[in-house]
């Protein structure tokens, strides 16, 4: 070989050294991308886990144990069809849910729907504060020292703009439903029964299943943990800030199939745990006889199949992390949709001064619903199973409101909904509506009792 | 003055007193006057909406229109694309407010009445936009209690308006752009920062009629000020051939990192489209790593030899279209072509006419290599305090250079 080959080789090395790196550089990009997308879906329903639904779940099946799992097959479907609404949306008028509102809607009609989610929503934040406060019980801390301090917390780390960087932290705290997997194998539940417990109740009119499955009770506290089951697995204000999550990452139609695997990867992941939950819960309370939750106590023995003693600390740091979780972005998430939708400034990049309402609103739904959690003797679990009754009620209305949207031509273009979605959004709608009057009619039935009986 | 809020719904009169129909829409015809009410929309139950003009209109009050003419003269309703609808287009929509450099949402319009001589009729003229709670209130309570009341209220809060002038309605789709006289021209004189803030708060349809609509030098420094994902998602709806113009305009740093976050066919496309100097210079510097010397420098630099005098290097400097950025350090090479030194601006200020670039070079001369890491590079910006650092190849020959803001860019971008 003369130095000219050598040469002329090392040079072709050279460009293809270059071609390569060029690539990797693309390839690199290309996966920073995919991970800022890869995100929103799964991120809503973890926080949707949040101590209002610990509770609720706990509760469901502590009181009704394996018979309420029919409605999770169900539920599951829904949350996927109307969380992907909300993030189609998202992707093709880049517009949050609350802008769409207003501009199809006008001031008022926004004005109203507004007004009732953050009603709606300050309950779900009480749940937050309710949950560190009956968290921290456990750990022998009094509320009146941890609610005022995570208040604070919640409040600083926001504003600085550092809740960010620690919601990888949270996510991971998130790991800590696993334990109700565990807790359940532990405690050895008759899988096959719960298995045929998630078929709808009208097959159980079948001679052997019939034999083997619980009959769904009919009475009033059956439809408020029904309620509360889809107030909290589907709450209002998690269609708002998942829209407003995709929106706010710029999903292009190109990256849309990402987005959509996302959703449907949280919403499957929510279900399961919810799964497992009341599994764990109906195997080791409502067997066992204990059929009330009345303080985080009674909730945290779930898992003593897993724990043992150590099961109360467990659920503590659980709850903790789920309730601060939704508590740095729930009253954030509210601030925003509702200065968006009426038109008030708004951002964490403004100063104070320039956007009064945006952080007044925030700050008050921090402290006041910090401040109703401090008065003695507040009924915490109740305060927590109600709010997502409260998502439960509200539901349907904002299902109307992004049926509405997402059906008009003019605003989706090709992307308006299929027929299958448009039955499934309905029905879920409808569903809510029944769900509410039977709630309403049983209730007024049983006046004696009355619905919050089942939470006494 | 009245408010938009207040006309729609209000009740029309014919001169007997006879009732005609409801207010349901207000239109202005921009090609006509630019914010004057050329048209009202009314409705009465089953019948055909009919269209009042401008000039039939004899009274204006809260509620209440008077007609100068009876019902037989109005004429029926056809939609008119060249129409600007203030309720359904303008109230709650968003706008651009030019003087505030952000996006808005309308509450209410105010209207100022002017009484024409010769038949006494009443002009209504959009003077103002009502972005604040005075509207809001307005919007409200509109209907609901009478409108003395809402008049009295609101005045207790704090008023918030745009004049019509620094109004930049968006619209997305060209044709009616056109028909309703929608130029972006107010836009151009922005900062391009401010462009680019106003533009992220759009949604992607109304970020391409933007961008579609500046000229090319504003659409590239707007689109640089934006984040990656949002220009990539811009250019790649854009057709190549604008998409070169407009990146032809950039730094050719800027426009490689842009390139690269493009699909690998746009990309290409995009690079056919530019002159052929151009894409040599990205196609250099798209081979480098982003994280290295290489990816952070701009092509675009001056040097000189160093034999130069300052009043050539001056005059030189003159002829060339260097951007204004690029001439806070002048490079020097030697007979070799290799880099032999960097003089600042502020040195080729103070130095005599006849000096030689030499005499003026600071010292030490530092350079990296294209593959140097971009942490040591901040570094030497540190340590040297340096404005722009020479990026050197083979035989210390310079082929690129790294200017401050590069590396500011660089520090403040949130990971």
């Amino acid at each position: 070989m003369t130095r000219e080959d050598i040469r002329d080789w090392l040079a072709a090395w050279g460009e293809r050294g270059d071609a390569l790196r060029q690539r990797a550089r693309r390839v690199r990009r290309r996966m920073a991308l995919f991970l800022a997308i890869l995100g929103p879906g799964l991120i809503t329903s973890n926080v949707n886990n949040d101590a209002g639904g610990i509770y609720t779940y706990s509760l469901a099946g502590a009181q009704y144990g394996l018979a309420v799992l029919w409605a999770l097959i169900p539920m599951g479907i829904a949350l996927f069809v109307s969380e992907e609404m909300c993030a189609r949306m998202g992707v093709v008028t880049g517009k949050g849910l609350s802008d769409l509102i207003r501009e199809e809607f006008g001031f008022r009609v926004t004005f109203f729907v507004l007004v009732v989610v953050l009603l709606v929503n300050f309950g779900n934040v009480l749940a937050e504060f309710a949950g560190v406060a009956s968290a921290m019980e456990l750990f022998g801390v009094s509320k009146y020292f941890s609610v005022p301090l995570a208040a604070a917390l919640v409040w600083l780390l926001v504003v600085r703009g550092s809740a960010r960087r620690i919601e990888k932290i949270f996510m991971a705290g998130c790991l800590m439903y696993l334990a109700y997997v565990f807790s359940a194998l532990l405690a050895r539940p008759d899988w096959l029964r719960a298995a045929l417990h998630l078929v709808p109740p009208v097959t159980r009119w079948v001679p052997h299943v019939r034999d083997i499955v619980t009959p769904v009770p009919l009475e009033p506290g059956y439809f408020l943990i029904l309620a509360g089951l889809i107030g909290s697995t589907m709450a209002p204000w998690q269609h708002f800030y998942l829209q407003a999550a995709v929106v706010e990452k710029r999903v292009g139609p190109r990256q849309y199939r990402e987005t959509r695997n996302d959703v449907m990867l949280g919403s499957i992941t929510a279900m399961v745990i919810v799964f497992f939950i009341i599994v764990c819960t109906a195997t080791t309370l409502h067997a066992t006889g204990q059929r009330q939750i009345t303080h985080a106590g009674d909730a945290a023995a779930a898992l003593k199949p897993l724990a043992g003693a150590w099961s109360s600390a467990l659920f503590a740091f659980g709850l903790l992390n789920a309730s601060l979780f939704a508590a740095s972005i729930l009253p954030l998430s509210t601030a925003y949709v509702i200065c968006e939708g009426l038109g008030f400034e708004s951002g964490l990049d403004r100063k104070m001064r320039e956007a009064p309402i945006f952080y007044g609103l925030y700050t008050a739904l921090i402290v006041v619903g910090a401040a109703l959690i401090l008065i003695p003797g507040a009924p915490l679990v109740r305060i927590s199973v109600l709010s997502q009754v409260a998502n439960g009620l509200l539901l349907p209305f904002i299902l109307t409101f992004v049926l509405l949207l997402v059906n008009r031509r003019d605003l989706m273009g090709e992307q308006v909904n299929s027929r299958t979605y448009n039955a499934v959004a309905w029905c879920t709608s409808l569903a809510m509506v029944a769900l509410t009057l039977l709630l309403l009619y049983s209730s007024l039935l049983a006046r004696s009792s009355g619905p919050s009986a089942a939470l006494r | 003055m009245l408010h938009a809020t207040e006309l729609l719904g209000a009740k029309a009169y014919d001169p007997q007193g006879n009732f005609v129909g409801w207010v349901r829409e207000l239109y202005i015809e921009p090609a006509e006057q630019a914010n004057r009410i050329a048209w009202y929309l009314l409705e009465r139950g089953r019948y055909r909406p009919w269209l009042v003009k401008y000039d039939q209109v004899a009274f204006v009050a809260p509620g209440t229109l008077k007609l100068n003419v009876d019902e037989r003269q109005l004429i029926p309703y056809v939609p008119n694309e060249a129409w600007l609808a203030l309720s359904k287009g303008l109230l709650d929509q968003q706008i651009i407010d030019i003087a505030g450099r952000k996006v808005v949402r309308v509450n209410d319009l105010d209207l100022a009445e002017t009484t024409v001589l010769e038949n006494g009729s009443v002009e209504l003229r959009v003077t103002r936009v009502d972005v604040g709670l005075r509207g809001a209130a307005r919007r409200l309570f509109q209907g609901l209690l009478p409108p003395g009341t809402i008049r009295r209220f609101q005045m207790n809060l704090p008023p918030r308006t745009i004049l019509w002038e620094f109004v930049n309605l968006i619209e997305p789709d060209p044709m009616r752009r056109v028909r309703l006289r929608i130029t972006h021209q107010k836009l151009a004189r922005l900062h391009p920062a401010d462009l680019a803030d106003i533009m992220e708060k759009l949604s992607p349809a109304e970020r391409q009629a933007i961008i579609s609509t500046l000229d090319d030098q504003t659409a590239a420094e707007a689109l640089a000020e934006l984040d990656a994902r949002l220009q990539a998602q811009i250019v790649e709806k854009m057709d190549p051939e604008k998409a070169a113009d407009i990146i032809e305009e950039m730094d050719p740093d800027e426009a490689a990192d842009l390139l690269a976050d493009l699909s690998p066919e746009t990309s290409e496309e995009v690079l056919e489209e530019l002159p052929n100097e151009e894409a040599e210079g990205v196609r250099e510097l798209l081979q480098f790593d982003e994280n290295s010397a290489g990816g952070m420098m701009n092509t675009d630099f001056v040097y000189v030899g160093e034999d130069a005098t300052r009043d050539e290097v001056l005059r030189w400097i003159k002829v060339q279209e260097t951007p204004s950025d690029q001439l806070d350090t002048i490079f020097l090479i030697d007979s070799r072509a290799a880099l032999s030194g960097a003089v600042s601006v502020g040195r080729l200020l103070l130095a005599e006419p006849a000096q030689p670039m030499r005499e003026l070079k600071s010292e030490p001369l530092v350079s990296v290599p294209a593959d140097a890491e971009d942490k040591q590079v901040i570094e030497l910006f540190d340590k040297y305090n340096l404005r722009a650092l020479a990026v050197v190849g083979e035989q210390g020959r310079p082929i690129g250079a790294i200017t401050v803001d590069d590396v500011v860019g660089r520090l403040h971008r949130p990971s």
